[in-house]
């Protein structure tokens, strides 16, 4: 078998990690690529933490967070969309591919949703290989 | 060096169907810092937190990773442990093994390795917690209930009755909302007056209770316990204080003006109250019909009222109040009549909805409980009633079924033929939806006391034809078309959120579902609280529900928040942002991007710098992602431990 891409993914803790949660109780199955680790709002994600994930090896970032105008806190996703608008198009600069990176909306109840990403995102990553670009030789 | 203990959980059968625990215990054995790791079934009983105690004891840790279900099962039950067992509750993290991996995935050999990256992940995380303790709030021992329809009344009247103060905020100039309208209730038929009134009464007498009606939530700021709202008053153009309630003033005016609490029915003055029995009574002035507002000489009411209480210059008022916790109760409107033009709704006058025939049954209404067709004040012979006018029709987008409709209708067939004995009903409808204490029954005295004549199908349109109006419908049960000429069709229309419910919802910071109504926490378990705590749900402003249903949900969310203001101090999560002093230059970013204003600047030796209220803070992280200096933490979500994480997990 060949190695799995790595995915990492930053989850708002109201939102996507419940619909990551849905998508486990109800035995959605999809790849082990993806680690999720749980913020309390996707307005928490420093563009640092995406940039270091890839430096660090990763082969694809997401960040998911609540539908706009569904945010916990109101304001903190709508954050999110403008900061990571300008991350992609920044990681685009540096020549990473466009799919190694995505923002998605995944509320509590779209555990079909989280999983179809996922799914998504890691046939892109299978396609496009390991990334060689941002990742510091260990 | 840390000494860090991980648990790694079975689930019975659920993580090592997939996960080899085993394997992850000796590779988080091989993490540096981990003293203790190890397996067992279920960690959450009694037993399994034992283990987890005796090893906070023996193995002196200093950290413990528990890796089991998602943190939303079992987070507080292992925190709880450990604090039991002398380890400060924040540090525990849980590596969620079972929904986000082996419920997911089956591959053994991919999911293992993923569940050890997940430990590791926890344990990098875990090395970089700080022992919090949890945030004192005082609460403020009163209670904001908005809506002053029966769910207000009853949520306020428990509240205050259980000895805490109340303040209700009622949009309309009077106590009642939709009920006040009714005529009379299913499935017992007491006239929904009879029964109302009296609780209003109680409720505007009771010391515990302040009424601001003809009024609005403005702002809301502040949080649970300690919530600052701003409420503003609408100008009655009288004042209150003076009027004795004579409604002289309404008797004179010679200006007519249509009122909403008519729903179309009926006429009533640019002065006056909605309904004679109106609580508080004292009338308002509706701006736009009164005759003086509209630049003619008039001032009747002025020149009648006794005590010289009328106020043309009378303004807006605002007034700031601190309150504890917050009952939202706003309630519900019915679909409009644009939405129905194969019906002929807002087109032909003897179309109208359900609420428009209470208010034609009601004693009190515009033909004093007489049921006659608004187009020329006939009594129908023959009246169609169709349901689900709205409700349960995904092209209109409310797939939802309203609740109430399949009951209301059937009392209307049943209280037109008392009063028209002679008289037809026919009812279309989708399915009889009648679940209930008695109401299963109350169905089928009308179909077999009141002989209504209930149609399976839809009605395809409705059009005018020698002064009735023929109804075209199929009846599925038999196959065929039908055509009823009538005298009246009432519209069981779609209930709806209250016009401005997203607005409130805006304000007060809570969720609202796609259809406007708002949301609670859980759908079973947390049924009447909001995601925002300290903020409380009850009645139609929910989702459709019945008075009795109603009430008692009101009841529910009284109960809920007086378990916050009968406790003088109540504890919350301390995961909130902090300032590194030396770090911050004062820029103040932090601030803008702060949903609940809890960031204010401080002067520090000469120098500015920026301070949270640990109070207000939530605990977003808006600030500490946007600090451009790294000055902002969050405790539990720090930089430095979600970089750990991302490491762990890249390693």
């Amino acid at each position: 078998m060949t190695a799995q891409p790595k995915l990492v993914g930053f989850a708002c803790r109201w939102c996507s990690y419940a619909g990551a949660d849905l998508a486990g109780t109800s035995r959605l199955e999809y790849p082990a690529s993806v680690h999720l680790i749980r913020v309390p709002c996707s307005g928490r994600v420093d563009p640092t933490f995406v940039i270091r994930a890839f430096q660090r090896g990763a082969d694809g970032v997401l960040v998911a967070g609540c539908h706009p105008g569904d945010c916990h806190y109101a304001s903190g996703n709508l954050f999110a969309r403008r900061r990571f608008a300008l991350v992609k198009r920044f990681l685009e600069y540096l020549g990473l591919e466009p799919e190694r990176f995505r923002l998605e909306w995944i509320s509590a109840a779209e555990g079909r949703r989280f999983a179809e990403v996922i799914r998504e995102m890691t046939a892109d990553l299978e396609r496009l290989g390991p990334n060689r670009k941002l990742r510091e030789d260990p | 060096m840390p000494r860090i203990g991980a648990f790694i959980c079975h689930c019975g059968l659920n993580i090592t169907a997939t996960v080899d625990v085993e394997r992850v215990a000796a590779r988080a054995r091989a993490i540096p810092g981990v003293v203790h790791a190890e397996t067992y079934k279920y960690f959450c009983s009694q037993p399994g937190q034992e283990k987890i105690a005796e090893a906070i004891r023996s193995s002196r840790l200093d950290g413990v990773v528990v890796a089991a279900c998602s943190p939303s099962m079992h987070e507080a039950t292992f925190r709880e442990a450990a604090a039991l067992a002398g380890l400060n509750p924040y540090l525990v993290q849980i590596a969620n093994l079972r929904e986000q991996c082996s419920w997911v995935h089956s591959h053994r050999e991919t999911a293992t390795v993923k569940a050890a990256a997940l430990v590791a992940a926890m344990v990098a995380k875990v090395r970089r917690d700080q022992p919090l303790e949890p945030i004192r709030l005082s609460v403020y021992p009163r209670a904001l209930v908005i809506g002053g329809g029966v769910a207000g009344m009853q949520a306020a009247w428990d509240i205050a009755e259980a000895g805490h103060s109340v303040l209700v905020v009622e949009r309309e100039p009077n106590l009642g909302g939709r009920m006040a309208q009714l005529s009379e209730t299913f499935p017992t038929l007491d006239c929904a007056s009879c029964i109302l009134t009296p609780r209003t009464a109680e409720v505007a007498r009771h010391p515990r209770i302040e009424l601001l009606t003809w009024s609005e939530v403005r702002e809301v700021s502040g949080y649970v316990g300690n919530f600052s709202v701003k409420i503003a008053r609408r100008p009655a153009f009288v004042d209150w204080d003076r009027c004795i309630g004579c409604m002289l003033c309404q008797e004179k005016c010679p200006a007519p003006a249509p009122i909403a609490f008519e729903h179309g029915m009926g006429m009533g003055k640019a002065i006056g109250v909605s309904f004679p029995q109106a609580v508080p009574n004292r009338p308002v002035i509706r701006r736009e019909y009164c005759r003086r507002f509209q630049g003619r000489k008039c001032q009747v009411c002025a020149k009648v009222c006794p005590v010289g209480a009328v106020d043309f210059e009378q303004a807006e008022s605002f007034r700031e109040e601190k309150v504890g916790a917050i009952v939202v109760a706003t309630g519900f409107d019915v679909m409009p009549a644009a939405q129905f033009g194969e019906y002929g709704y807002g087109e032909y006058p003897d179309v109208i909805d359900s609420l428009a025939f209470e208010r034609l049954n009601s004693s009190s209404g515009p033909t004093g409980g007489v049921i006659r067709r608004p187009s020329d004040g006939k009594i129908p012979r023959e009246v169609v009633f169709i349901q689900c006018a709205g409700s349960r029709d995904p092209d209109r987008g409310k797939p939802y079924c309203s609740k109430i409709c399949c009951m209301y209708t059937a009392k209307h067939a049943f209280l037109y033929r008392q009063k028209v004995p002679d008289g037809q009903a026919y009812v279309f409808y989708m399915d009889i939806r009648a679940g209930g204490k008695g109401y299963e029954e109350f169905v089928q005295r009308t179909v077999d006391q009141a002989g209504a004549m209930y149609l399976r199908g839809r009605v395809a349109r409705v059009y005018p034809e020698d002064g009735r109006l023929l109804v075209e419908g199929v009846d599925t049960l038999s196959g065929t078309t039908v055509e009823v000429a009538a005298d009246l069709v009432v519209l069981a229309t779609a209930v709806l959120p209250r016009e401005g419910a997203r607005d409130l919802a805006r304000t007060l910071k809570i969720a609202v579902d796609e259809h406007g109504f708002y949301s609670e926490a859980h759908p079973k378990l947390r049924p009447v609280e909001t995601m925002t705590r300290g903020i409380f749900l009850a009645g139609a402003a929910q989702a459709p529900r019945d008075v009795a249903e109603t009430v008692a949900q009101a009841s529910a969310a009284a109960a809920k928040a007086l378990g916050l203001l009968t406790r003088g101090e109540l504890a919350a999560d301390p995961l909130v942002a902090q300032v590194d002093e030396a770090r911050c230059s004062g820029c103040l970013v932090c601030r803008h991007v702060c949903p609940y204003q809890a960031i204010e600047p401080r002067d520090v030796a000469a120098r500015k710098v920026a301070s949270v209220n640990p109070g207000l803070c939530q605990g977003c992280g808006a600030c500490a992602a946007i600090c451009r200096s790294g000055a902002m933490g969050l405790h539990g979500f720090s930089g430095k431990q979600v970089l750990a994480e991302v490491e762990a997990i890249c390693l």
